[in-house]
């Protein structure tokens, strides 16, 4: 298992090495960070080409990705445009953790730009994933218990619509309903925007309340595709020759759930999970955007519109991380809930 | 040619019993069943209708009209879904936005489906390193989260493609660059399909029959493995009709996707949150559009599947 793990984790190196080029390449020809900088008035040429120098956007784009990747600091560099190179780069590069300085918010780097943003994205991701699956399991086994009754008949049909819906008209349609509408009825409303009062500041109960309708729109829709998947998984395992047979040697009902039947029902409900995991970590941009929520799919969409090469590379390059350690947890996952499954 | 059997052979009778329903009735019969695909079917039509009898009404030019005079006004007479934050009429918006809309799920499938079958079959049918290299590359592809590429390439293309001239009508060249890009993000699925059906197909005899007569790889990839493995393929364009439309509507709600002055369904919701008080009817009626269009191609697509099913029993009620 361990050589399986680090064999794993080697094969990753060329595939993330691989994304970063593609990315980097289509950040560095899709707009120009000079453009804003200057505010509102329009950079000057002489300006401009100065900036690109310091910056190091003067260099051919293979230069500039290989200074990302491993740093300028044992190259001299000709920053105030004379033509001697006197200057020692400063940048140690990703290889050695360091994602570069945001172009935007100028003397940041992008690792604390992120930083900053991610403990927000994971207050509000973490609680919405665990919602998720338990609404999603109950829901599905119970309506997976009861196939054919009414209750299933509603239960699959309400899934299949959430699981239809858009995110940004749950989030609009429930935003205009409970925080709008309840007001005007005069009931307690929901905030809306934002992660808390600024005039109560950020407490406990405020970040809790200002919670509720972002992971309710993510839910409908996560909820609703996740029971499908449960439900169908326990009607067939359900079946099986070894839940009779668990029923026979006198089995409670519940262990025959939990134990047997859900173990095996879980694979590929392991498999959901694991892929949304890593896109959890980037941020719903969608629901961050309406909710005023300030994560990090905010973060990326804020610096993306502005050229950030940096601090966007850095955000793709961690989902792109996380997505090949979740994919091995969940090959690992695979082989404790199942043990036919084993790796070499 | 086929060996003549006895008429009254139960072979002759099993076969005429078999080939009194040929394989499209079978699957209108199963797919009968299935009374939402049914619904979805007519309400997409209705929204079709919307979106193309509605033109006989207001002209694209009276859509883009901006009058600020009589911004955000609510539903009226004279406005019957209201204006938008410039005075644009928000009914003529979703009949042209509409079009739009459709036709970016319509055309972004057909690249889906052209680029994951042929990943998924040249993968597939011809196996060993062409296979590998294929399969690392739509794993780097799946690696990489849709909407966040999306945003990354729409902004990238945005501005190079120039507006273009169709139907008469002027596009604002975004439109391309979004069913390019919604059509170059989301084949990995498909192909992965495509490709296990083919590893299975190809060792197939009716694919060694084929080989023995020297029939060429292109015609056997294309007239005799494809035509075995469509149904997947056409539940999965279905469907992916309503994914592009969604997406669309994702990357223009933020908006990276269509420029305006061309609506579409998505670009109309851009900005609309923040109105969500004051001025309701910007979301709503663009809003339930998506919705209604989305929930009926799921329909459409799950009653599909069951009816192209070969394991699903004709008639069993």
């Amino acid at each position: 298992m361990g050589r399986y793990i680090v064999r794993r984790l080697l094969q990753a190196i060329p595939l993330l090495l691989i994304i970063s080029i593609a990315i980097f390449l289509l950040l560095q020809s899709s707009g120009d960070p000079l453009a804003t900088m200057g505010g509102r008035r329009t950079v000057r040429p002489e300006d401009r080409a100065r900036l690109a120098r310091q910056l190091g956007l003067d260099k051919p784009v293979y230069m500039q990705y290989f200074y990302w990747l491993a740093g300028n600091d044992w190259v001299k560099l000709d920053i105030n445009g004379d033509g001697i190179s006197e200057t020692t780069g400063t940048r140690k590069g990703v290889l050695r953790g360091d994602f570069g300085t945001s172009l935007v918010s100028r003397g940041k780097s992008a690792l604390s730009l992120i930083g900053e943003r991610l403990p927000n994205t994971l207050i509000l991701m973490i609680p919405a994933e665990i919602i998720m699956l338990f609404c999603a399991l109950s829901i599905g086994i119970y309506s997976a218990l009861r196939q054919y009754t009414w209750v299933d008949q509603v239960v699959t049909t309400g899934s299949f619509i959430g699981y239809s819906m858009p995110i940004f008209f749950i989030a609009l349609a429930s935003m205009y309903l409970f925080a709008v509408n309840f007001r005007k009825w005069g009931l307690p409303y929901l905030p809306t925007v934002g992660m808390f009062d600024p005039k109560v500041g950020k407490t406990f109960g405020q970040v809790m309340l200002h919670m509720v309708l972002p992971i309710f729109s993510m839910s409908v829709v996560s909820v609703s595709a996740y029971s499908r998947y449960v439900r169908s998984q326990m009607l067939e395992v359900n079946n099986q020759d070894y839940i009779r047979t668990a029923h026979a040697k006198g089995l409670t009902e519940r262990q025959v759930l939990i134990g047997h039947a859900l173990k095996n029902a879980a694979i590929p409900i392991v498999t959901l999970v694991g892929i949304e995991i890593p896109f959890l970590l980037g941020g719903a941009v969608v629901t961050e955007t309406i909710f005023g929520w300030p994560g990090m799919g905010r973060l990326f969409i804020d610096h993306l519109t502005r050229s950030d090469t940096p601090v966007v590379m850095g955000i793709l390059m961690l989902i792109s991380v996380a997505v090949v350690v979740c994919q091995l947890i969940t090959d690992i996952v695979y082989a404790w809930l199942d043990p036919r499954i084993r790796y070499s | 040619m086929a060996i003549p059997i006895p008429e009254n052979h139960p072979a002759a009778i099993a076969r005429i019993e078999k080939t009194q329903l040929t394989f499209l009735q079978l699957v209108w019969l199963r797919f009968k069943r299935h009374k939402m695909a049914l619904a979805g079917i007519i309400s997409l039509i209705l929204l079709a209708f919307f979106a193309i009898v509605g033109t006989a009404f207001t002209t694209e030019a009276y859509s883009n009209v901006t009058d600020t005079s009589i911004r955000l006004m609510p539903p009226s007479q004279e406005h019957p879904f209201g204006t938008d934050t410039v005075g644009r009429d928000i009914l003529s918006r979703t009949i042209y936005g509409g079009q739009i809309s459709l036709m970016i799920g319509l055309v972004a499938m057909a690249v889906e489906v052209v680029v994951g079958v042929l990943i998924g079959a040249i993968a597939g049918y011809y196996g060993g390193i062409i296979d590998s290299l294929l399969m690392r590359f739509t794993e780097a592809m799946f690696n990489i989260p849709q909407i966040p590429l999306l945003l990354v390439l729409g902004k990238l293309l945005a501005d190079k493609v120039p507006p273009l001239n169709l139907f008469g009508r002027e596009f604002s060249g975004s439109v391309v660059v979004i069913i390019a890009v919604i059509g170059l993000t989301s084949w990995m699925g498909l192909a992965r399909i495509v490709r296990a059906n083919f590893l299975s197909l190809k060792e197939r005899e009716f694919v060694t029959a084929a080989l023995c007569i020297g029939t060429r790889n292109g015609p056997i990839i294309f007239g005799h493995i494809l035509p075995n493995t469509m149904a997947p393929i056409i539940v999965s364009a279905t469907l992916g009709v309503a994914n592009a439309i969604i997406n669309e509507a994702y990357v223009s709600f933020l908006g990276v996707g269509v420029m305006p002055p061309t609506a579409t369904w998505g670009n109309m919701l851009n900005g609309a949150y923040q109105y969500i008080e004051s001025a309701p009817w910007l979301w709503i009626f663009p809003g339930l559009l998506i919705v209604l269009t989305v929930l009926s191609i799921n329909f459409i697509g799950d009653g599909l599947r069951d009816a192209l099913d070969p394991h699903s029993l004709v008639g069993s009620e």
